[in-house]
This record gives structure tokens, sequence and C-alpha cells, in this order.
């Protein structure tokens, strides 16, 4: 610790201790706290506590019987810990018996600081943080600290709750690491103290009768089997594993989530050796006798697991299509060649969970469409994977859901009125068929999904956020498209999609509502990305009136609208797709060109999205050599730089000096700071001399914009800017000899003289017109070097 | 009688009355006989294979053949909508009874009756076609004209005089004002959150309770809102007036309409909404107000062109008291409540009386024009279709239900401009409904029969109808329905002086009772006890009395008895007072005790006791007297 914070430290334990001083903020106790952490890692704690007595004082006036506050209690106690941590402190502190009194029965444990969630928490992560050798070990066992672990496991606090059984997992880890290697025995008169004690605390608890108990013992073993791989904990599994076994037993099956995320967690450790202690069979009994919307999480669990038995596989997979078959078979439809979804169908309990409710129904649908949408794209998803069914029930979902199927039985009938209007479900559809756009289907298949999804894109009667999952997997779907040989445009079926598409589009951008306007806008950036330079879209787009009433959400009273709109037009603009309407005020007249447009989104708007989404648009444009651009690229860069070096918002100023790197590697040569690896191809040299490629820099007014930049009280603004000038002075440095004499010039110093007085903050005085010798001076002038940019 | 709403669904099958003479419809081609026969081709015309009548559009009238409406003493009204009939009954059918109706209703509902009465005497029509009415005829003709039913009885529009005449005839109330009705029931209109001043009824006795429920609507529009609780312990609620478009969600339904309405301005096109000039109009205004700023829309001038819409527009402002809460608040801020104001004083609104006059100076292209009538059959909205129907740059938005737009757009075909179906219907559905009645839980549920079956064209729809336990009795046309409850009770009033000479005595905890004569006073349905006159002394006279001067007879009347014998202490007090050889046989509907050596019968029923001795008074009033002791007298 350096002198000066060992100097201050008796004022601050002082005040720390004072109760009429109380500390308002605790994040300024956290900092402190990681300081104190910081140090200790460094070096000796017990040293820190010898050289500074304040802190030990400290650590005994909370404990007197006081008025101080709970943070400031719960503070000692964290801190205790992190001195204890330290064997030879832990001593030193325990010589004292100062831990005891911290920590066991005379300290906060029995008072009315106790009543503090903040108290207790601080108590377990003080504990947490001091059991770290086996002196503390003898020490927990000792003062009857683990038995409070036990009752906070039930605490109130969900917080401090989880802590205690976090500690659990970890004193058991602590005292377990004290066997010698290999197996320890199942005896358990062999293992060592606590570890016996927690053991016989998770057991008894398995077979307590309240749920709460079963819920925080089989907690505890799942944190323990995810963190912990060690041999021992086979033998944990072995010995606790019929206990767990028995639960399945009980009808229903108590605190059957956690159940569900033990038996996983102990599939997914490579510490155990599934086969061999009984586990696929536990999870096969355990898929039996969960309710469906248990087993789901089960189901899924167990095809994500790299290694398992296919019969295991195949069960959890039927589990897991069961609803969807339920609903296929109640709209009286075919399941499907494949088999898996027909032996899924009969399951009468899914049927009984699927009609009790509206709430159970929505529920389990829900829950089985996202199961089987994260399954989708993994490598070990089952094989075959059953397409073509799947595809039919999110369709046949999404009808129900809309009242359009028209299911011929009671249950199909029952289903339809449960779900219609449901937003829940549709949406979760809606992805899932976005998901299920990764594979292929028959025709007629593809032209329902399309006009399942079409449907959904015309009612009045969709949701904003349903209607964004619509245009998303609509979106998917045209992608996956199959795509003629050699032509990378949208194939017939999926351009007459989009001539129906496009009216529907029209609509939705006059839509009242903003979210849906700007859902419609995002569809248009994607579709433009992907299509805008092929010959049927841009034939179908320019047909229609999008381009057109994208403009006009230039000037929507949304900012969000707006700054889609600015993205979109953006890019129609870069594809040749931006029609220049005719001004009705000016027929035949100057037409307001994008360009103009967008400067003024630039200097006005009053919202930061447009802006930054109008420098974005700028960027690419710069990149692409946009015609609108590359006409006076000087005269477009000083305008931009002006403005975006005035604007509020950081994010504009970063961006503005992103669009400067663009100018700056457009004119000097390419940045490759970025990646050190990167193989660099030859540069060309900029032609001429260095003041002449430094010269359209100065007249765009870069570096005064840079420099601006370089003080921004914006952090990430300031460290952009760094880049950029760390880029010049690289360009620069190698080529400077010719400029050596301007250095001490007195242009040179009056511009350093101004550049102190912006980082002193005063940024009223402009830097002027500068010259290119001078920037060179600058750039490679001691002032500017790369510790003092990088600070 | 419940509400006398007018068809006018049976104008769709006559021709359009064009504002200004129209070539392209008096030129339409007659139609024949598939036999050649043209002696129809003046009353009817055939356009895009579609026959109308070419005559003044005539009206279906409410059954009157049912019942005599002449005998009706009352007709409880519930919305404006639902007394566009009341001319013809009022004028025609030899009523002599009254009219309950809100202020709102009354107002509103003239205003419609005006404008209807308008659009049709202002273009007169020499021609009024009746040879297609003959049964032999019609059933020549193409459908729907073939269909229609008893199209012998549509009548003409009323007049201006008979509107004013019927309006007479109605008595203002307010919410939870309760009118007694002959003292026989009490009614009482309640808000029914549907339009301003639309209620719903109940009728109650002091035992039974009927609540007709008809167009209500819980959303949150400009009414005030539904008021449900008094609507509670019915022992029937008949409902009528859900939503016509039960799938379409009206919020959906606005979305819709601002979208297509924008697409088209921004496209250049105009924009026509035929409608009613009160009603959804003013949320739709409202929601256009919220809309047409962020849709870049504000320089597009909106029309609503109505001989009655200064009036409407007007009126709604004034209702205060009929408006939802929030639109109350304003009044006390002060602001108008409906923001239409703020959009005729920024001029983004105007309203003219027609086509004619200042309109046409200020006539501005591209425009919005909400104007009526619905139908398509009369109004200014016929001019405007035929004027921009041509164009597919416009649009037509059909915004009330009431009528299918297809067949109002049929007389208009071949048509370039552009349809949408947006209608707006913000009566309650079925979801509404089911919930409306888990709330109220009347015994039970009167309703047309369409409500108890999903629509046939979407069978597997059964939350398109209404479920409710019991199933809800169902009827249809000309169906006569007995209601299911029984009247057992009367409330009878008992006067003051008479009551405070009862001796009421406990029978049983909590029980008393008590003998009154009195006199039973019945006038207008109400029953009062009174004190029976006192007997008058002879006076000594030998005059006759007459039949009127009789008074009751007020003997001293014997005390009531009351409670039972219980026969085993019956028989044992028997015995203590020398009766010997008794026998007790058990009966159907109690015992009899048989005293063998006296020869005497004791029969002991539920509600009797008879002694049965061989002319022993002696033995009879001795034996009485013991029964008497186990009985209570007062």
């Amino acid at each position: 610790m350096d002198p000066e914070c060992s100097q201050l430290l008796p004022a601050l334990c002082a005040v720390l201790a004072d109760p009429r001083q109380p500390v308002a903020d605790d994040t300024c106790l956290e900092k402190l706290l990681d300081w104190f952490k910081t140090i200790t890692k460094a070096g000796s704690s017990l040293l820190l506590l010898q050289e500074n007595p304040c802190l030990v004082e400290l650590l005994c006036h909370v404990l007197k019987p006081q008025d101080l506050s709970s943070r400031v209690l719960s503070f000692s106690l964290r801190l205790a810990g992190v001195f204890a941590a330290q064997e030879d402190c832990f001593q030193y502190l325990q010589q004292g018996e100062l831990l005891p009194r911290l920590f066991g029965e005379p300290g906060p444990l029995g008072g009315a600081a106790w009543t503090a969630p903040s108290v207790r928490s601080g108590w377990i992560q003080g504990l947490r943080s001091l059991a770290q050798h086996p002196s503390a070990l003898h020490f927990l066992a000792d003062c009857g600290a683990v038995d409070t672990i036990f009752s906070l496991q039930g605490d109130s606090s969900l917080f401090v709750a989880s802590a205690a059984g976090q500690l659990l997992v970890h004193i058991l880890g602590l005292s377990m690491q004290g066997l010698a290697e290999g197996h320890p025995s199942l005896q358990a008169g062999d293992w060592p103290v606590c570890a016996q004690k927690i053991v016989g605390h998770i057991e008894e608890s398995l077979h307590s009768t309240a749920v709460p108990q079963i819920t925080q013992a089989l907690n505890v073993l799942t944190t323990t089997f995810g963190h912990c791989h060690d041999p021992w904990t086979q033998v944990l599994w072995v010995r606790l594993s019929p206990l767990v076994g028995s639960l399945l037993e009980k009808d229903p099956v108590p605190a059957a989530h956690s159940l569900v995320d033990l038996l996983l967690s102990v599939a997914r450790s490579p510490g155990l050796s599934s086969s061999s202690c009984g586990l696929w069979e536990t999870l096969a009994q355990t898929l039996n006798h969960l309710s469906p919307t248990q087993a789901g999480p089960l189901a899924l669990g167990i095809l994500k697991l790299q290694d398992c038995p296919q019969v295991l596989r195949a069960q959890a997979f039927v589990i897991l299509l069961q609803p969807l078959a339920c609903v296929l078979k109640a709209t009286g439809q075919d399941p499907g060649p494949s088999g898996v979804l027909d032996s899924a169908t009969g399951d009468s309990l899914t049927v009984d969970v699927l009609l009790s409710s509206k709430a159970a129904c929505v529920g389990l649908l829900c829950r089985t469409l996202a199961h089987l949408e994260l399954l989708q794209p993994l490598p070990q998803r089952p094989c075959p994977w059953p397409q073509e069914p799947l595809l039919g029930a999110a369709v046949t979902l999404l009808q129900l859901c809309r009242g359009s199927a028209s299911p011929a039985s009671d249950v199909g009938r029952h289903l339809c009125a449960l779900l219609l209007g449901c937003v829940r479900v549709q949406r979760a559809a809606l992805d899932f068929l976005g998901t299920l756009s990764q594979g292929t289907g028959p025709q007629e298949l593809v032209t329902e999904v399309f006009a399942v999804l079409l449907e959904y894109l015309r009612s009045p009667d969709s949701s904003p956020t349903v209607l964004k999952k619509a245009f998303q997997a609509t979106f998917r779907w045209l992608l996956s498209s199959p795509k003629t040989p050699g032509c990378c445009d949208l194939e017939p079926h999926a351009l007459l999609v989009l001539r129906e598409l496009l009216p529907v589009l029209q609509k939705r951008l006059c839509s009242p509502c903003w979210e849906v306007r700007d859902s419609g806008l995002e569809f248009l950036t994607q579709m433009t990305r992907h299509w805008g330079g092929q010959a049927g879209f841009r034939h179908a787009l320019l047909a229609s009136e999008v381009p057109k009433l994208t403009e006009q959400l230039l000037r929507d009273p949304e900012s969000y609208v707006r700054a889609s709109a600015v993205t979109v037009m953006g890019q129609l603009s870069s594809q040749g797709l931006h029609v220049t309407p005719v001004s009705p005020e000016h027929p035949g007249g100057q037409q307001k060109s994008l360009l103009v447009e967008l400067l003024h989104i630039l200097s006005t708007d009053s919202e930061g999205f447009p802006r930054r989404a109008v420098m974005q648009v700028f960027t690419q444009w710069l990149r692409d050599h946009h015609a609108d651009v590359a006409g006076d690229t000087e005269q477009f860069m000083a305008r931009v730089l002006q403005v975006a070096s005035q604007d509020l918002d950081w994010e504009v100023r970063a961006q503005g000096l992103e669009l400067a790197l663009v100018f700056l590697e457009q004119t000097l040569g390419q940045f490759h700071s970025h990646c050190p690896y990167a193989v660099t191809p030859p540069v060309a040299a900029p032609a001429g001399s260095l003041a002449q490629a430094l010269q359209p820099l100065c007249r765009v007014r870069l570096f005064e914009f840079a420099f601006r930049a370089l003080f921004d009280c914006d952090r990430p603004v300031a460290q952009k800017s760094c880049d950029l000038l760390l880029f010049l002075r690289a360009k620069t440095a190698s080529s400077s000899g010719s400029l050596e004499e301007s250095r001490s010039g007195p242009d040179v110093a009056s511009v350093e003289a101004a550049l102190q007085r912006w980082q002193a903050g005063d940024q009223g005085q402009p830097l002027g017109d500068l010259e290119p010798e001078v920037v060179a001076a600058l750039d490679c002038s001691q002032a500017l070097n790369e510790d003092s940019l990088m600070g | 009688m419940l509400d006398c709403g007018l068809d006018m669904t049976s104008t769709l099958n006559f021709l359009p009355l064009p504002l200004v003479q129209s070539p392209r419809l008096s030129n339409l081609p007659g139609w024949s006989l598939k036999d050649g026969n043209a002696f129809l081709d003046k009353e009817l015309k055939e356009c895009s294979g579609h026959v109308f009548v070419d005559s003044v559009p005539e009206f279906c009238l409410p059954e009157t053949e049912l019942i005599d409406l002449s005998t009706v003493d009352v007709i409880l009204i519930s919305n404006y909508h639902c007394m566009m009939a009341l001319p013809y009954i009022t004028e025609h059918t030899g009523f002599t009874g009254t009219v309950y109706a809100t202020e709102p209703t009354v107002q509103i509902g003239r205003l419609l009756m005006e404008e209807l009465v308008n659009f049709i005497e202002r273009v007169p029509k020499a021609q009024s076609a009746s040879l297609w009415k003959n049964k032999d005829i019609q059933r020549l003709l193409p459908s729907p004209l073939k269909d229609a039913v008893e199209v012998s009885t549509w009548r003409r529009c009323y007049t201006m005089q008979e509107v004013n005449s019927a309006l007479s005839k109605i008595q203002l109330v307010g919410y939870s004002q309760k009118i007694e009705l002959f003292g026989a029931v009490q009614v009482t209109p309640l808000s029914s959150g549907y339009a301003l001043g639309s209620s719903n009824w109940i009728i109650q006795s002091h035992y039974e309770k009927v609540s007709y429920v008809s167009g209500s609507s819980l959303l949150t529009t400009h009414p005030q809102p539904m008021d449900q609780a008094s609507l509670k312990n019915s022992d029937v609620l008949i409902l009528t007036g859900l939503t016509q478009i039960p799938t379409a969600n009206p919020d959906g339904m606005v979305g819709e309409f601002c979208s297509n309405l924008a697409l088209t301005v921004r496209n250049g096109g105009n924009v026509l909404v035929p409608c009613y000039p009160s009603g959804v109009i003013y949320d739709l205004l409202e929601c256009l107000y919220q809309y047409i700023d962020s849709a870049g829309l504000s320089n597009i001038p909106f029309y609503f062109i109505s001989p009655v819409a200064n009036s409407s527009l007007e009126f709604s402002q004034i209702f205060a008291e009929w408006l939802c809460h929030n639109k109350q608040t304003k009044v006390y801020l002060p602001e108008p409540p409906f923001p239409h104001a703020e959009l005729i004083q920024t001029n983004k609104l105007k309203h003219y009386p027609s086509l004619h006059g200042d309109f046409s100076s200020d006539f501005r292209q591209p425009c919005v024009v909400f104007t009526g009538h619905p139908s398509l059959r009369f109004g200014d909205v016929v001019h405007f279709m035929e004027l921009w129907g041509k164009s597919s740059l416009n649009t037509v938005i059909f915004t009330e239900p009431d009528f299918s737009y297809l067949e109002a757009l049929a007389p208009y075909q071949p048509l370039a401009m552009k349809c949408i179906y947006c209608p707006i219907d913000t009566r309650l559905n079925f979801i509404q409904v089911s919930k409306l009645l888990k709330e109220v839980q009347p015994l039970h549920v009167v309703c047309p029969e369409q409500y108890t079956q999903p629509p046939p064209a979407q069978s597997h729809r059964m939350d398109l109808m209404i479920d409710c336990q019991p199933p809800a009795m169902s009827y249809r046309r000309a169906e006569v329905l007995a209601l299911p409850f029984k009247r057992r009770y009367e409330k009878i009033e008992i006067m003051p002086e008479l009551a405070d000479a009862l001796v009421p005595m406990e029978i049983k905890p909590g029980i008393s009772l008590a003998t009154v004569s009195a006199v039973l006073h019945t006038k207008d349905n109400k029953h009062v006890l009174q004190p029976p006159p006192r007997p008058t002394q002879p006076t000594g006279g030998k005059k006759r009395k007459r039949a009127s001067d009789d008074i009751p007879d007020c003997k001293v009347l014997k005390p009531l008895l009351s409670g039972s014998i219980p026969v085993e202490q019956f028989v044992q007090t028997l015995e203590k007072h020398g009766f010997s050889d008794i026998k007790v046989e058990d009966t159907a509907k109690g015992h009899i005790v048989l005293l063998q050596e006296a020869e005497t019968l004791i029969q002991i029923e539920e509600d009797s006791t008879h002694i049965i001795c061989d002319n022993d008074e002696v033995l009879r009033v001795r034996l009485r007297d013991l029964v008497l002791k186990f009985l209570q007298k007062f």
C-alpha cells in the first residue's frame, strides 16, 4: 500500500466506525472492498494488518453494541473474510478471538442487526472468502457456522438463500480436497467432519416431506456436480442416487424442476461415468414420471447431451414432440412419414394438460416450441429430423391462433377456442417457423408457410410484436427459398410472394403504431441488403410505392422509425433504388437530394438515433464511393465533421471518427493496427510529399475534429480519437524528416498551447487553419506520445 | 315494447339516388324476364349482373301483424340507432303510449332521422315501383329480390312532420332514474357504454327483475362506461345487439383504417368514408387527430358532409354528463371534450351541410370525406362514388357494420377505386359477453337464436356463440316465448295505524306472527291494507241498507292455533286424565288415537285434528281442551 493511502486509512476507518456519519452510498464500500482485495492479492494480509492497526480496530469496533449501519457491518464482515483468506492472517485474527466474535454466536448472528439481509449476506460472503484453508474448516466446524448456513438456505432473501447454498457447495468441496487422491470410501465415518455434516443434512432434506427442503438439497447437489468434477463426486452420487430415485416414487414428484436440473447436471459432469452409476435408467424413469410440462426441459437436456444411449434419446424426443403431435392429431393431420411423431400421438396425459386450461395449454406449447427451436440447429439434434410434420404443426398452430383452421374433432375445436388470439403462442410459433426455414419442405407445405405468414402480415389483429416475428420469419423463408443455380435472385415462387408482400408492407409502413412501421422498415432493410442488386427484386420494389413511403418516414414523429428509415434510404440509395420524388412545390426544379435531407437530419434532429443512423449511412457511402459522396468528397467530409463535432450524442461523435478513419485510409492507405497477425499487403505510398497528402485532411478540418475528440469527456470517443491519431502518426513518422524544421516553429507552439487549454477544459478557442507541416510536427511531438494518448 | 329499429338493408335492392343527374345510372338497361317479356323494364334496372328497383328506396318496418301496436303502452329505447322506425309506429298504428329514452338518444336520433329524410326528400323521384312486389311476379325475379321478405309491408321514408310528432311522444329519462309503469313494474335506464345516451333497461317488480341488455360496449370510447353492477341478481337477462362482426377487433380495424387512409392520401388519392353523422365518427376523428401529424397528413383536408354535420359535432360537445370520465374532466378545465373542436379550429376538419354551396369552392384534393349514407343508396356519398369510382388512386373505406359492403357497391360496378372493409363495431363480442354473464350471474339468459350457435360459415368457432349455464333460451322471428319465472308474491303495504295495532307473538326465535283484520285496497297494481271501518252503530232507522254500504262482518275471531301435537305425550296426558285402552295407529298423513272404551277417535294430521265421538259434546270439549294444551294460540 502506498504511504498516502496508509496515512488516510485511520481517518477512513474512523468515518466508517462513526454511526453519526452514515455511508449513504453502497458503491463506495464496494469499491473499497475491491481495493482491499487487490492489495491482499498482491501482498500479505498479515503485514497489512500489522502495519495498519486501525483495520483490526475497525473490526473490533463494529462488534460493540451501537447504532452502526448494517452496510458498514456487512462490509466489515466481508473485509474480515478477505483478510482471513490467508492462513497466517487467519491465525493472527484468531489469536484475538476476533473471528469467533464476528462469525460465531456472540457476533451479529445473535443481535438485532441480523434482521438486515445485507448483514446476513455479508456474513455469508465473509465466510466464503475465509474458507480457503484447512484451519478455516476447523473454525467452521467449531463455531457452529455450518448449522447457521443450513438455516439460511431457507432465508426470506433470495440472494442470501442462494449464497448459503453456494457456500455449502464450496465448504463441501474444500473439505473433500483434503482427502487422499482417488475415491474416498463409501463409509460415512471416513469423510471429513464438515463434509459428513453437509452430506448428512442433504440426506435428511431428501428424506423430508417439505418441498422447500428437498429443493434446497437438490440445488446444492446441482451446483456441486456442476462445479466440481473430482472423483469423490461419483462416490457422492452413488451414495445419494437411491434417495434421489425415491423422489420419483412420490406423486406428484416433489421439486420436479430442481430434480431435472440435478439429473442434467450429473449427466453433464465429466467426473461421473454415467453408465456405471445407473444414471440413464434414472433419467428414463424420470421422463416417465414427470408431467408433460416438467418433462420437456429434461427431454431437451437429454437430447443436448453428447453421449447418450439412443433409446433414451428416442424416448426424450417422443416426449418433446408429444404436444405438437397432439395438435396435428386433433386437427386431423397426418403426423408424417418419419414415425417419430406417430409414436408420440397417443399420450392422453399431454392431451389432458393441453385441454385443462388456457394457461396450461399455452405454457406447454410455448415451452415445446422454444425447446425444439433450441434443438433444431444443434449438430446432435435427433436424426431423422421430422421437418415436415413440424412445419405442419407450426403452420397449424398459427392457423388455430387466428381461427382459420377448421378442426373436425372436439379436441381440435377445444384447442382452437383456447388458442384463439393467443399472442404468446403466435410469437413462439413464428420464431419456430423461422428456425425451420433452415431445413427444406415439400413445395406445397412451403406455399402453406408463406400463405400463413402473409395471413399474419395482412391481419389487422396481429399485434406489433407478432408482426415483427412474422416479418422475421418471412425473411428467413425468402432467404431459404431454393435458388436458381448460378443466380442469386429470388426464385420465381419467392418473387410471387414478394409481389404479394409489397402491398402489405406498404400498408404497414402507414400503420398508426410506430413499432409496426419500424418492423416494416427493418424487414425492408434486410431484403434490400440481400436482393438489392437482383433484377427481380429491384423491378418489384420499384413498381411499388414502398421507396416513396419509406422516404416519407424520414420525417416520422417517432425517432426509432426515422432512424430505421435513414438506414433503409441509405441502402436503397446505395443500390440505386432511391427514386427522387418530384417536388410539388418545384415541378421540374432542383430536387432535394437524399444527401441534403440526411445532412438536415444530422444537424437538426432532436433525437440521437436518427443522427447515429445518418452517420452510419455516410460512413458506408464513403466506403462504397457512393456517387453523392464521390462527387465532392472533401466538401462532404468537411460538412459532416463540422456537424458531428458539435453533436451532443457521443455515439455520433464516435461514428464521426469512424468516418474520418475511412477518409484517412482512402487518403493515406489502409489501417491495419486492429489485427496484428493479419498479413499486411504492401501499402502504396501516398503520391507526392507527406504535406501534400495531408492537405485534404487539413481542408476538411479533420485534425481539429480529432483533437477535439481527444479531450472528449466520453471515454470511447477519446479512445477512438487516439486510434486515429496513432494511425496517423504511424503514417507520418516514416516520412516526417522533411518536416523536421517545423517542430519548433511558432505555429506549432501556439497550436500546442491551444491544445493544452483544450485539455484543461477550455475548448472555446478554435485551432484555426492548420498547415500540414504543423500537423505532422504536432503528431510526432512529445505532447502526444502514446502514453499520454492512452491515459 | 323494447326498441323499434328500422331495417334499412331493404334499400340495398334499390338504385342509388344521385344528387345530380347521372348518365351512367339513367342509362342502365331495363330488366326483362327470361322469355323476353319487358313489362318490368321501367321498374327494374340491371347493373353488372345485378337487378335493382328504380324507385324511391323503401324500408322494412318492424313486425306489425303479431301484435296490435295500438295496445302497446310503453316503448323503451336503447340507443339512437334503435328508434329509427318510431314515426311508423307512433303515427300509423294507433299507438297512444309513452316512449322513454335519454336526452342524447332523442337528440342524436332526431339528427339521424333528419338526415335520412333530407337525403331522400332533396332528390324527389317521381317514379314509385310497385309492380315487382306482386307475389307472382316477385318469384320470377333474380336473387336477392326474389328472396326479399314481406316486400308488401315496405314503406317509403317518413316526413319531417311525422318525425317531430313521433319525437314529441318521447319522455326524457336519466341514467338510474326509476320510472313507475302503472304501479306494476319499475323501469330504469342504465348506461350501456355503446353510444352517447345509450341504455340498458331494468324492468323490475318487488320480487322479479328482468334486464334488457342491448347494444352495449365494454371498450373505452367516448360514452359513459357500461353499468354492469346494476344488472346483478336478474331473474332473466334479455341479451341482444351484440357486435355484428365478432371476428373484427375494433382496435385492429381502427389501425387498418388509418393505414389505408394514409396509404391512399400519400399516393395522391382521395378517401371516402361512408358513415352515420354520429357515433363511431367521433372516435375516428379522435384517432385521426392523434394520427395525422405523425403520418405527415397535416395538410390534407378532412371534410364532413351531412345536413346535420354541424349539429352533430356541436351536440357531442355539450352532453358532458353522458361522456366517459376523461372527457367529463376536460369540461372543467375548461376544454371541449372531443378534439374535433381543435381540428375544426385549425381548419383541418371542415364540415358542410351538403355538396352545394361553400364546399364546392373549398374543395381541394387529395382529401378525406366523411359522408352518408353508409348504404350508398342516398346522400352525398352517391355523388362521391360516381366522382371518384373511376380512379384506382381513390379508396372507399367502410366502417359501419350495418350493410354488406359488397352489396352496397353492387350498383357502382365496374369500380376502379379501392375498397377497404374496416367494420368498427364496439358492441359486446362473445368473450366479453361470457365475462359479463359470469359477473352478473342472471338466473336465465334469453337471446336470439343466432347467438346460440357458431356462424354457419365458421361452424368450428365454438367461441363465436354464447356459452353460459344454464344454456340460454333462444327465440326466433315471430316466436312467442314465456319467460322462465312465475310471479308468486305481491308486496302489500300496511297502514301505520293498522301496524300499530298488531300484537306479534313469537312462535319461533326470530319469527313472530300476528293476526290482522283489514280491508285490502288495490289500485294501480298497488295493494294497501287499511284498518277496517268501525262498525257503525245502528241508527235505529228502518231504511234498507244499500249494497254499497255493506261493511265486512267483524266477528270476534277465534284464536289461531299453531304447533304440532307430540303423539306419545298426548297419549300420556290422556292416560293421566283417566282414559284407558288407548290405541295409536299410524296413517299416511299422521296418526289415529283410538279411545276404544269411549268409542272415540282422534285423527291427528299435519294441518288438522278431528275428534270424532258419538254425540258426546262434553267428551269432545274435554278432549279438545287436552289437544289445545299442546298448541299455541294467538
